[in-house]
């Protein structure tokens, strides 16, 4: 464990962080209905307009995150498919019953998190209002709880694992206007929890990759997107944040970090606020007069501009939080999410356009003292309006503490605001679906079924097939285990031939840019048969494998047109005959001593083609011909 | 409450009720959260928690203990209150609630879809109508448009004619999908109306963010306010969130399961599309009812003794025979193809018009008109006294049976009756336009 280069003693600040894991399953059909859970790149057949609006729970409550969505009135195009997607992802028929595939594999994925599962699963409806999920709400229902994960960190408890729908794919979005296209809405997707109890980044990433390697066990999706990580993370004082979209696990140390410094930050100037006794002027005001002369393009652009009072907040707008992020980029975070562009702030003006004189007429205009600071927004008056009002909102919350939000990484391991955190009242009962009950006697056959982990696949094998640790491990990573067991049970050959190839040879063909893919089962196995029956060398295959992935060429035609085949016992006795007759005199002269030299001579001769126990063999009965 | 047998015992036996904070504790693991109520059509060996996280679990009751934590109130739902202002500048528009998908929210009782808002309660999940009228909302009914008789037609249809003489500009009449057709229909004859009644509802319940009742009602306070002075049917033009069609109250039908857009003009084209706050005249050509200063009239004596009988290959004549003895008034065959049904079950017919229970025959196809002449078997329909619908759907043609019946029982009033366009029912002239749209 190296903590040196971090800024932070993580331990006393308290931080704290949790794993949420997002696995999709290889299941033949959708959770809710018969599609097949494939993506596609097809051009869309159809596209539906749609507009969403939140709804209360059973509970009467609106849910925070749906209801700032709402006030964005967005529209949602839907790319949808003859054949590739149907009425029920388009929200034009009710869900069919639960694809019990589904309910099953992720019965096996509990039983393997020790977790206990529920009596009866009931399906939620989980408003999301961002266009997501055609609905309004992504449906999820609650398999498993009270799980534990031994790591070499200690153990991590496992909190929950739900079974849920995953959200359509967005396409793309301009102006008021987001695509999706509904290939994937629908796929089985698994949410597997951690408790708030990794204390270090390290551990977050070995948690993560653990129970990666626990979900490859069982029928689950394979390659990019198919399994999403998102992280929540709080320190003592500050607030729980979740962190979307984390994909490589090597950039969490730096995002965390980036992470604690905001909410460090934040405190810092929550304190100096408190200090100053700062407040939000709750006023809008309309400054197009005080502006009217402004040379800024971006304003004089604008169908109308307005503006916000922060007393006490000179100074701190443009106070740095994290790397090149500032204050007022949180405030503008805010703002952006009603659809404007950004804002300007006292802190960064004069600047844009905007002159010094402007700066001093606002301030007059608005009353500001000293210590005051002024947000301006200029687009169309609705947006203008919601954008300040959301300004406002954040900056009564700086006065407070560091607000609880749903943040995405951005490619440096900064983190922006994506939306508030979603609360409990987001969910209600999803009453198309009954529900259904777990009985004990399906636990049981889950449990006395279970697949074999990863660390327990690497010890068989190594016993099985007498592998080295390293190969074993190689091919429990690479997950080609299969492939090798396949392989091994209808050939005979030398089974560290076979695995270094899975293990290595592929990898590297792979990083060469080969379509690795072509090579399936059937076509490794048939190169395996070349070099059981003695007709390639090992040293050939990876040539041969290359020349099937680049030339789609069978093995055997692989073989023959890149002149790998062996020459025959045959043609090598022949060979071996010229050789030795043409090198008499040297035999004579030095014996069994001359074996050395012409077993080079002959293998150059050869090209590797030959095995070279059976030359060595051949050339010591020569020579011991000729000197007898 | 859902609950009852064993889970009731379990509960009471600790006297914990419905919206109490308890601890739920099995051999090896243990929950909390907030009990809710049951599904009645599920099982007594289960009690369902919400957890703090917002998802509810069943849990088995027999390897478990419970403890009340907190006390909690039943949970309810809650709306803010409205305070409204009446706009002068706007027009009175009611909306009449009779229940359906358009007004309803989950209900714990059975943790299903119901009907269960007032029109009140409708407004206050859609405030924005207010922008558009004064919006005065009533409720009339509350049931699953599925449990719809011809009396609740009569009810509706005064509650109406009420809220037309209180000075309503025009009426919205939110109504569950299922018979919405049959409901039009009948108001379409029961009520001489000098201004617009619009019928809408929602095939996506309003308790989920998708819902189509916002647009859906939006649009029909615009048809409300336009100077279509007739009975419609205002619903989803297409899949999308865009537009909604205003189709003539008696010649739309529900022609999907699921979709949005599942109500169809048959044999005509809608009248109008509703976009945005305005009013789009689909085909200039055809004629409505325009606006007037006249009172509403009604005319709703009705004879709901009426059989609506559907031919099939193999059909008994007994079908019909039953139905004469059991003393129906009337009969709607919906028959095969250009109006036909089995010969074998002509003389059942014949006994039925002979006792001067009148036969309306229309047609299964729907699209199209039916045509008794062309075929023997048509001929010896009309023999027998059959009355033809024309290209009158055959939902319309017996809900106007029900109507015909309640003014007179005399058979050849009736044919005359059944025979006359009194609300765009019937039209002479089929277009090639007018079909599968």
């Amino acid at each position: 464990m190296i903590y040196g280069d971090l800024m932070f003693d993580y331990e006393k600040l308290g931080l704290k962080m949790g794993l949420e894991i997002h696995q999709q399953l290889n299941t033949d059909e959708k959770l809710f209905c018969a599609c097949d859970c494939n993506l596609t790149d097809k051009k869309p057949e159809f596209k539906i307009l749609r507009n969403l609006r939140p709804t209360q729970s059973e509970l009467g409550k609106i849910d925070r995150a749906a209801f700032e969505e709402a006030r964005r009135k967005l529209n949602f195009i839907y790319e949808a498919y003859t054949h590739e997607t149907c009425l029920v992802e388009a929200d034009e028929e009710p869900p069919h019953p639960l694809n019990l595939e589904a309910l099953k594999i992720s019965l096996i994925m509990a039983t393997l998190l020790n977790m206990h599962v529920v009596d009866e699963f009931h399906v939620m409806r989980k408003q999301v209002i961002d266009g997501s999920n055609t609905g309004g709400f992504q449906r999820t229902g609650l398999v498993a709880t009270e799980g534990y994960l031994e790591t070499d960190y200690g153990k991590v408890i496992i909190e929950n694992l739900c079974l849920e729908e995953d959200a359509a794919r967005r396409i793309g979005h301009e102006k008021g206007k987001v695509t999706f296209r509904l290939d994937r809405l629908g796929i089985p997707l698994v949410e597997i929890t951690t408790d708030p109890s990794i204390n270090h980044p390290e551990q977050v990433r070995e948690v993560a990759y653990q129970i990666g390697q626990i979900l490859r066990s069982t029928k689950v999706k394979r390659g990019l997107g198919t399994i999403r990580q998102d992280l929540n993370i709080s320190i003592s004082e500050g607030a729980r944040v979740e962190i979307k979209g984390v994909q490589d696990l090597d950039l969490m140390p730096k995002m965390v970090e980036n992470e604690v410094k905001r909410q460090i930050n934040l405190l810092k100037i929550r304190d100096e606020l408190i200090n100053r006794d700062a407040s939000v002027d709750d006023k809008l005001y309309d400054v197009a007069e005080v502006l009217s002369e402004t040379g800024s393009k971006i304003i004089t652009r604008a169908e109308s501009v307005f503006a916000i009072k922060l007393n006490g907040f000179k100074g701190l707008i443009g106070m740095e939080i994290q790397p090149g992020r500032r204050f007022g980029t949180e405030l503008a975070g805010y703002a952006k999410k009603m659809g404007v562009s950004g804002l300007f702030h006292t802190d960064e003006l004069p600047a844009y356009g905007i002159v010094e004189h402007e700066v001093a007429a606002l301030n007059e205009f608005l009353g500001a003292g000293e210590k005051d600071a002024f947000i301006l927004v200029a687009d169309n008056k609705e947006k203008v309006i919601n954008a300040l009002q959301e300004v406002q909102r954040r900056a009564k919350m700086a006065i407070d503490s560091v607000p609880e939000e749903t943040r995405k990484v951005t490619p440096d391991g900064n983190t922006e605001y994506l939306r508030p955190l979603p609360t409990a009242s987001r969910m209600y009962v999803e009453t198309d679906i009954p529900v259904i009950s777990i009985l004990k006697e399906q636990l049981e056959e889950v449990s006395s079924n279970l697949p074999e982990l990863p660390e327990e696949k690497k010890e068989r094998i190594i016993k099985q097939y007498n592998l080295s640790d390293d190969l074993a491990k190689q091919l429990v990573r690479t997950d080609k285990v299969e492939s090798f067991e396949y392989i091994k049970s209808k050939s005979a050959v030398d089974s560290t031939a076979v695995a270094s190839a899975l293990a290595y040879t592929l990898k590297e063909l792979k990083r060469d840019g080969c379509a690795v893919n072509k090579l399936n089962n059937d076509v490794l196995l048939d190169t395996f048969y070349l070099l059981e029956e003695g007709k390639i060398s090992k040293e050939a295959v990876p040539q041969i494998l290359e020349n099937v992935c680049k030339e789609s060429n069978s093995p055997q035609k692989a073989a023959a047109s890149l002149n790998l085949m062996m020459i025959s016992e045959d043609d090598v006795e022949r060979i071996i005959d010229e050789l030795t007759s043409s090198n008499n005199e040297m035999i004579t002269e030095r014996g069994m001593g001359s074996i050395g030299p012409l077993m080079g001579m002959a293998m150059k001769k050869l090209k590797g083609k030959a095995d070279g126990k059976l030359v060595n063999k051949l050339l010591k009965d020569k020579i011991q011909n000729i000197i007898r | 409450m859902g609950y009852r047998g064993d889970s009731k015992v379990f509960l009471d036996s600790a006297d914990i009720s419905i919206g109490d904070i308890v601890k739920i504790i099995k051999k090896d693991v243990s929950y909390e959260g907030m009990i809710l109520d049951r599904a009645e059509d599920t099982d007594d060996k289960h009690v369902v928690l919400k957890l703090n996280n917002g998802y509810n679990i069943g849990l088995k009751i027999h390897d478990a203990d419970i403890t009340l934590l907190k006390k909690g109130e039943k949970p309810k739902i809650e709306l803010k209150s409205l305070n409204i202002e009446k706009d002068t500048q706007k027009y009175d528009i009611s909306i009449i609630s009779t229940g359906g998908t358009v007004a309803s929210i989950i209900d714990y009782k059975t943790g299903a879809v119901h009907p269960a808002f007032t029109a009140d309660d409708l407004l206050r999940a859609n405030p924005e109508l207010l922008e558009h009228a004064n919006i005065k909302g009533k409720a009339v009914l509350n049931i699953l448009s599925e449990n719809m008789k011809p009396e609740y037609w009569i009810k509706s249809a005064s509650s109406i004619a009420d809220e037309i003489n209180d000075g309503a500009y025009g009426v919205v009449v939110a109504h569950g999908t299922d018979t919405m057709h049959y409901t039009s229909a009948a108001l379409s004859f029961i009520i001489d109306t000098p201004l617009p009644i619009v019928l809408t509802g929602a095939q996506r319940s309003s308790d989920r963010p998708s819902s189509d009742a916002y647009l859906n009602l939006l649009n029909s306070v615009t048809a409300a306010k336009s100077n279509i002075a007739e009975v419609m049917v205002c619903m989803h033009g297409t899949e999308n969130d865009s537009y909604s069609n205003l189709h003539r109250g008696t010649k739309v039908r529900k022609m999907h399961t699921s979709r949005r857009d599942t109500f169809r003009s048959i044999n005509t084209s809608p009248i109008a599309k509703v976009h945005n706050g305005n009013i789009e005249i689909l085909d200039k050509e055809i004629e409505y009812k325009k606006r007037t200063d006249d009172e509403v009239k009604l005319r709703d004596a009705l004879e709901p003794n009426v059989a609506f009988i559907k031919s099939y290959p193999g059909i008994s004549g007994e079908l019909i025979d039953y139905h004469i003895d059991k003393g129906y008034k009337g009969i709607v065959l919906e028959g095969t193809g250009l109006g036909h049904c089995p010969e074998d079950i002509i003389p059942s017919i014949q006994r039925a018009t002979d006792e001067k229970i009148p036969v309306i025959m229309a047609s299964q196809c729907l699209y199209g008109k039916v045509n008794m002449h062309v075929y023997s078997t048509g001929r010896k329909l009309i023999s027998a006294g059959v009355i033809s619908a024309g290209d009158m759907l055959p939902e319309t043609a017996f809900v106007k049976l029900i109507w015909t019946l309640g003014q007179t029982a005399k058979l050849d009033e009736v044919q005359n009756i059944m025979q006359t366009n009194i609300a765009g029912e019937i039209q002479n002239k089929l277009s090639l336009k007018y079909f599968l749209v």
